[in-house]
């Protein structure tokens, strides 16, 4: 086990910020990257560990690069170790977003970078297109109707009637809890 | 007071958005473009677009960015802070639930019931940044004369890129915006 000393954490906060600092594409692939420095490269953690870690991480709401910090800082140092971590992750894209604000009028008013971004927007869209295509093939696929219902409703009461997303969340976190256990402890007493 | 507003804002995103960040781009769109009007949709669409091209969570790029343009390099940290605060407390009883108990079945079922809202998140954000790109933010009409065909060519061929060969998505994203860059000064 690593030495809580003050060079232990300078290296959780260099390997935390330099993951943040370089990893695209969100949550989902840092967690292997974040695997393979902690457990592989520097040895804090077992195997096993990593994966209730993750599966932790993905089970709270809030950004999963930031979660998966919390947990691994946390698991090593306590208090003070997930806060490195949360540093170490926040302050790159902190750091970067703050140089862009500043210069985002200018930026936005410059022709070739608006073009740049109307250009951008179809691919975002497309992207977002995409991945709800996908993530909704998967829900329907399961034929399970209440979570095909949830999944229309949600969506209408979103879309068209604006409602707030946290009662969505909520309601929709509260009907999994009744419904999805239920279930599932009935399955487990046969 | 407005730092207050913003914590409490960045709290709720922090809070309500599960199942990463795509998901988490309605919850943000919902307090800050609808709510509070601190963006107008084409700078919503500015910050995912920038969001998708530079590391870091959507809801942390958001934070900055929100907080910077509404209150200053302090209002910037505010909104960050109240942003993770949620994470640190629910992550860390989940992990004494979880070494306690070796188990997240509730967690598990409360994550099932949230899938399918999830998917109607993105979907509606999804949509939002579609129509402001096909009407450029403005007025939506069936006329054919008030769309922007570039982007809806754009759009279609970017799904078909993405459905038929599953590309990592910032390629298609830097691709459409070169193309941008090289065709709407000719067309647009």
């Amino acid at each position: 086990m690593a030495k809580r000393d003050l060079r232990f954490y300078w290296k959780l906060f260099s390997s935390t910020f330099t993951l943040s600092a370089f990893t695209f594409g969100g949550g989902y692939v840092i967690i292997p990257l974040m695997r393979k420095k902690f457990v592989q490269q520097y040895h804090w953690l077992e195997e096993d560990e990593m994966l209730d870690l993750t599966a932790i991480a993905q089970s709270s709401p809030g950004p999963i690069a930031v979660n998966a910090a919390i947990i691994i800082g946390y698991r090593l140092a306590g208090m003070l170790g997930a806060l490195v971590a949360i540093a170490g992750t926040v302050l790159p894209p902190l750091i970067i977003l703050s140089v862009i604000s500043l210069f985002y009028q200018a930026f936005r008013a410059n022709q070739v970078v608006a073009n740049v971004l109307r250009g951008m927007q179809a691919g975002v869209a497309a992207v977002i297109v995409d991945v709800t295509v996908t993530m909704g093939w998967g829900v329907a696929k399961e034929k399970n109707i209440l979570s095909i219902l949830m999944m229309a409703a949600a969506f209408v009461a979103t879309y068209v009637f604006n409602v707030n997303v946290a009662f969505i969340v909520l309601a929709c976190g509260l009907i999994g809890f009744l419904c999805f256990r239920q279930k599932k402890s009935g399955e487990v007493s046969k | 007071m407005i730092y207050l507003q913003l914590l409490w804002s960045f709290f709720q995103i922090g809070l309500f958005s599960f199942g990463g960040g795509y998901a988490s781009m309605r919850l943000i769109q919902n307090q800050v473009v609808t709510l509070h009007h601190w963006l107008d949709m084409t700078q919503f669409a500015d910050i995912i677009t920038i969001s998708q091209m530079t590391p870091g969570p959507v809801a942390i790029n958001s934070a900055t960015f929100v907080g910077t343009h509404i209150a200053g390099f302090w209002g910037s940290i505010v909104a960050t802070i109240g942003c993770v605060i949620p994470s640190c407390i629910i992550v860390i009883a989940l992990a004494k639930i979880y070494t306690k108990y070796r188990q997240l079945d509730a967690m598990q079922a409360i994550l099932k019931g949230l899938r399918p809202a999830v998917v109607a998140l993105i979907a509606s954000a999804g949509l939002s940044i579609l129509i402001l790109s096909l009407w450029q933010g403005g007025a939506v009409s069936w006329s054919p004369a008030s769309v922007d065909w570039i982007c809806a060519a754009m759009f279609a061929a970017a799904l078909f890129v993405l459905r038929k060969w599953k590309p990592n998505p910032i390629w298609v994203m830097v691709g459409c915006g070169v193309l941008g860059a090289i065709i709407f000064p000719f067309l647009g």
